[in-house]
């Protein structure tokens, strides 16, 4: 055995393998090469007549043979699988702006999101968020709230009663009553908001539905003050519509509160009423059974609609109401 | 409530230097929201002159009448206009724009050729002046009232200001020019005169014998002035200046006698009612109708009067609703000449009855029922006799009175508690200056505090503390955050709903949210029957149409859809969470404790359980294909096991276990609807939609629909898992046949019994109904797995045995050979 032989059986195969241009050439090279009846498997064979000291010489001129060849081997056999997987990547580009949304497309209710959003938000702060019927006690609703009996509110134009009248069921025409309910129930400190659905006898127009939705805010603690409500009413604000709101409060009027106030916000250049509030009138929370000369409490109340509509610019309560998809979906599951 | 700045000023010394924005601010801040700022003549410039018209030539060959006018303008000469309105007479002074005025919107007048004649100026209307919204044509004045050739932008007060206010109901006061002046006076730290003061000297003298007064029903009213005159004048006009006042607070002028209770009840807040005093038989009388009875009201409306109705009587029948409207029969007429003028403090709650049950809200009845100052009684009728006698040759004959005003009582005021409540500190002296300056009367040393006459709302330490909040501003008051409470959370109820709408809108569905408003007709189309169809009735529903509580939600879905089909929506998915009100209890007799004390428990808990439930569900609406067809290839259509699958998957995420069986159940399919069974209820349901509902309604085929009711769902338990076992599974799959009418979930159930605790899973992975001889074929993964070792051959094989014979035994399965 010649060592140049087997040098020569190696550059042939480094030859060999560096002309295959794919993978099925290589095999051929391979075959030829590193095969069984390449000559260097050929001379491996042959090695065992040999005599002791030329089988050991020549052994390791073959081995070291057969290791080059299979570090050729390898690396051609990289080289074109490389080539080939990038060649069928190419092949298999598409087209990736086809259209590949199958899937009906959903979304939260604006209303469900935002009274979401203003309970998350309350909740962060300490309160708790109470619930309470639709169809509720007229003592709940106005009576325990302090709207007497011939309060305007009362009056048939404004609120949906159920038969029979004596009954004095009604829709609740505000979510307060849940605060009564609260604070029969709870002692003080009472740190809550009730978000729910609210009933007035209007007609539905742009800006106007028989069926709204509310939230309010009640505080009853040692302490409480009007400066707690409104920096209370300004964190909420802020949360809402961002930090370059302001707000301001206007004396009013309501049966359940005293001093009351409305709350406007400045918002995109105009002022614009938010809601009501202001501090929990001392006849509701004797009715209540709280004792108001170790606690005073503040609410406030505003329309979820209104918030939105504000917020949003929408223009039409129609499309809040109406449950056409194409609005819904805007909203996705987040504003 | 409007309120001229003119009229303002007659009571309130406003310097020139003071705009109107800054008083309407200065309004607002005390809490009268200004809905409106009505300038008036800033844009009109004269030369406006009232001028007598001397003839009148009538054009004719126009498609409309054209009047050529001569008017005596006080120049000396006549002067011809051109005129389109016919509503004026040759003797009548009207207001002429001379050429040079300028109307509002920048309309120039000029002398001009038109209608072939020269026209040198304008007869102009209110509405052209831009002081009226009347359509009536021009104004015209009879001769005698206003001066020829004078200054008409003067003498008509054109140049003027109106405030249009909000008056809160716990301000009727401010329905009043005196009222609004006080307030705008105090607002702004003005001096103010109370047009009361200038009343409180006048006497008048007893010249015969007037009417007579008496209160019968003593808590209808408190005190009643009646004032009798004779020898009116019906000839006798409104001036002028009244009836611009009129005009500027949008009223009309009617007569003497009424524009003078009008103006009284403007200017001073108290309501009077002049009657033809000869038309009344005795005297008059307060009492309430006592029978039902007919009446016929001022407005000419014949009402059936309640027998609580309060009426102000003569000896023999009511001649007016107390408080609210007059009666036509004793009304003032063209021939009236005795006049009796009443004045009376009615109870408030009276007269909210009158005007509630007659829906009769009148300017009278608004003021009324928001209480009015209890000393009007006296100083509003003698206004009256101030102005009528003024203004015609009636003279007082007689005064008679009865009962005495009642005031708020006093009240003992803590400043401290002022402070508390408000969160500023205001020192005792500010307080007493604040509540001073809207009328109370301090005795600094006690603080006791005696509210004006006109606030019969000031009763409680609160209510005191609101006016001081006003005069000091709400604005001075600090924002800050109350000391931050305890740890809150949703509850599990709350985080429930929230995770079952957040799983149905990422999966596609849209939210919706409808009326819970229903009517029978719906009900009896969804084929809802006993307890499921019995809803409460609104007795005043917004329309006849949709007079009751919704009973399920399905119906509110079908809506949306509709709409939705008809806008041009084919395939979608919708649902709604919301209550629904079946009428499971009878409503009983409304309960009402008193106030200001906390109910007795047991008063507490009858209130509570006289509200009926109302049970919250989800339901979901499922129309047309399932997802968009498109280039990918065809959608699939909505059916009854994709509503099924999301009923599932609402008591899946709740964490809860349920059986299931076929349910005939309105408003679906008898034959495709699936009742989903947690501990022994029937909690939901899902399938396809009834055919009958499905075509009453023009929904696509096949729709379909789930509902579950969220408020019978047991609460969610914590999870406790069981740790994953890493053992390998081992895979068998079974083919049974059984007759078709056999439930594959009964087969799956025995399957599952059968196999023990060794089975993982099972999917049903083929369903072959073409065997023939009403059998099926259905074909089962089994997955089993132990967690502490792995299984044998044999275990797995006894396993899957037993689960076929329980098949067997249990369904009739016959297990498949090829």
């Amino acid at each position: 055995m010649n060592p140049q032989d087997v040098q020569g059986w190696v550059s042939d195969a480094a030859q060999a393998f560096a002309q295959a241009d794919n993978l099925d050439s290589l095999k051929v090279a391979r075959l030829a090469h590193v095969g069984d009846k390449a000559p260097i498997s050929l001379a491996s064979r042959a090695l065992g007549s040999l005599s002791p000291d030329e089988k050991a010489s020549a052994g390791k001129i073959i081995g070291e043979a057969k290791a080059e060849i299979g570090r050729l081997l390898a690396d051609a056999t990289a080289r074109l699988e490389a080539e080939r997987d990038a060649r069928v990547l190419i092949e298999e580009v598409v087209d990736i702006t086809l259209p590949v949304q199958r899937a009906h497309r959903g979304g939260l209710h604006p209303i469900t999101i935002i009274k979401n959003e203003v309970s998350d938000f309350f909740i962060e702060q300490g309160f708790s968020v109470e619930e309470g019927p639709e169809l509720e006690s007229g003592w709940l609703n106005f009576d325990a709230l302090n709207i007497p009996a011939d309060h305007p509110a009362r009056t048939m134009q404004d609120t949906f009663y159920i038969e029979p009248i004596e009954s004095g069921m009604v829709l609740r025409t505000q979510t307060s009553p849940v605060q009564i309910r609260t604070m029969l129930s709870q002692q003080p400190p009472i740190y809550v908001i009730s978000p729910g659905r609210t009933f007035r006898a209007d007609e539905l127009d742009a800006t106007h539905s028989p069926v709204f939705h509310q939230v309010e805010g009640l505080v009853v603690d040692k302490g409480i003050t009007m400066a707690h409500l409104k920096g209370t009413l300004d964190n909420f604000a802020r949360h809402m519509f961002g930090d370059d709101v302001t707000t301001r409060l206007r004396p009013s009027f309501f049966p359940f509160t005293e001093p009351s106030a409305e709350v406007d916000i400045f918002f995109n250049g105009r002022w614009i009423e938010w809601g009501g509030c202001g501090m929990v009138n001392p006849k509701v929370l004797a009715t209540c059974g709280i004792d108001t000369s170790i606690f005073s409490g503040f609410a406030f109340g505003m329309g979820l609609e209104r918030t939105l509509m504000v917020r949003h610019g929408i223009t039409d309560m129609h499309d809040i109401v109406e449950g056409d998809l194409r609005f819904t979906r805007q909203f996705g599951v987040g504003l | 409530m409007r309120a001229p700045l003119s009229w303002i000023k007659e009571f309130v010394e406003i310097p020139t230097t003071v705009s109107a924005d800054q008083i309407s601010d200065a309004l607002i801040r005390v809490g009268f929201e200004v809905e409106e700022i009505i300038t008036q003549g800033s844009d009109l410039t004269g030369p406006l002159k009232f001028g007598k018209v001397l003839s009148i030539e009538e054009i004719t060959e126009f498609k409309k009448p054209i009047r050529y006018v001569g008017l005596d303008c006080g120049e000396g000469e006549t002067r011809f206009v051109i005129c389109g309105a016919t509503n004026f007479a040759v003797g009548d002074i009207v207001c002429v724009a001379l050429p040079g005025a300028v109307l509002p919107g920048n309309f120039v007048i000029a002398a001009r050729e038109t209608y072939g004649k020269t026209s040198n100026g304008m007869i102009c209307s209110g509405r052209e002046l831009g002081i009226s919204d009347d359509h009536a044509g021009i104004m015209t004045f009879s001769d005698g009232s206003v001066e020829i050739g004078g200054d008409a932008i003067a003498t008509l007060e054109i140049n003027d200001v109106i405030f249009d206010i909000a008056v809160n109901p716990d301000r009727g006061y401010a329905l009043s020019i005196r009222g609004v002046a006080r307030e705008v006076a105090a607002a702004l730290n003005l001096n103010y005169v109370d047009p009361v003061d200038a009343l409180r000297s006048l006497t008048f003298e007893k010249t015969g014998t007037g009417v007579t007064a008496k209160i019968v029903d003593e808590d209808a009213a408190s005190v009643f002035y009646l004032r009798t005159l004779k020898d009116f004048d019906q000839s006798a006009q409104t001036p002028i200046w009244m009836r611009r006042r009129f005009e500027k607070m949008g009223m009309r002028s009617i007569s003497l006698v009424v524009d003078i209770t009008n103006y009284v009840m403007l200017e001073l807040g108290q309501p009077l009612h002049a009657f033809d005093a000869d038309k009344i038989s005795g005297g008059l009388s307060i009492k309430r109708a006592g029978v039902s009875q007919k009446f016929t009201t001022l407005d000419g409306q014949e009402r059936t009067l309640h027998p609580d109705d309060l009426m102000v009587w003569d000896d023999k029948k009511p001649l007016a609703l107390a408080g609210t409207m007059g009666g036509l029969e004793s009304e003032i007429t063209d021939s009236t000449s005795r006049i009796a003028v009443e004045a009376v403090r009615f109870n408030p709650i009276a007269i909210a009855k009158n005007s509630r049950r007659h829906k009769l809200s009148s300017e009278a009845s608004r003021r009324l029922e928001r209480s009015v100052d209890p000393s009007l009684a006296e100083f509003a009728s003698a206004r009256f006799v101030q102005l009528l006698t003024q203004l015609s040759n009636a003279q007082h004959v007689d005064t008679v009175i009865d009962g005495k005003p009642v005031y708020a009582p006093v009240v003992k005021v803590d400043p401290q508690y002022v402070s508390n409540l408000l969160g500023i500190d205001i020192s005792p002296a500010e307080v007493a200056k604040h509540l001073r300056s809207v009328g109370c009367d301090v005795d600094e040393s006690t603080f006791q505090v005696d509210p004006p006459s006109w606030r019969s709302d000031l009763l409680q330490q609160a209510d005191f503390v609101e006016e001081v909040a006003r005069m000091v501003g709400y604005d001075k008051i600090p924002s800050i955050l109350p000391p931050r409470p305890k740890h809150a959370s949703l509850t599990p109820t709350q985080k429930r709903r929230r995770a079952i709408a957040s799983m149905l809108a990422s999966r596609g569905f849209a939210e919706v949210q409808t009326f819970p408003f229903t009517n029978q007709e719906t009900i009896d189309q969804m084929g809802f029957l006993g307890e499921r169809a019995a809803t409460y009735r609104i007795a005043n529903p917004m329309s006849e149409e949709f007079p009751l509580m919704r009973v399920h939600l399905v119906p509110g879905l079908i809506d949306v859809a509709q709409r939705n089909i008809s806008r041009g929506a084919k395939d979608f998915a919708i649902f709604e969470m919301g209550s629904i009100f079946r009428s499971s209890q009878k409503l009983t007799p409304a309960i009402s404790p008193e106030l200001g004390k906390r109910p007795e428990q047991v008063v507490i808990d009858a209130i509570s359980a006289s509200v009926p439930p109302q049970a919250y569900h989800v339901a979901g609406l499922l129309v047309g294909k399932n997802e968009a067809t498109d280039w990918q290839g065809p959608a699939r259509s909505y059916s009854w096991q994709d509503a099924i699958a999301y009923a599932e998957d609402i008591l899946q995420l709740c964490n809860l276990e349920w059986s299931i069986k076929r349910s005939d159940f309105a408003p679906w399919h008898p034959g495709r609807c699936a009742e989903l069974i947690v501990d022994g209820k029937a909690v939901a349901h899902g399938g396809e939609l009834h055919p009958r509902v499905i075509a009453a309604y023009g929904l696509p085929e096949r729709s379909a629909a789930f509902a579950v009711g969220l408020s019978a769902l047991p609460d969610t338990e914590i999870v406790r898992p069981f740790s994953v076992g890493t053992m390998p599974a081992a895979l068998q799959d079974v083919a049974l046949i059984v007759d078709a009418h056999i439930a594959a979930g009964d087969v799956e159930a025995a399957l599952r019994e059968g196999a023990g605790e060794l089975l993982e899973s099972s999917t049903l992975f083929d369903r072959y109904d073409k065997l023939g001889d009403g059998k099926i074929s259905l074909a089962f993964n089994l997955t089993f797995r132990a967690h502490d070792r792995t299984l044998t051959g044999a275990e797995v094989t006894a396993a899957r045995e037993a689960a076929v014979a329980a098949a067997t035994k249990a369904t009739g399965a016959i297990l498949r050979t090829q």
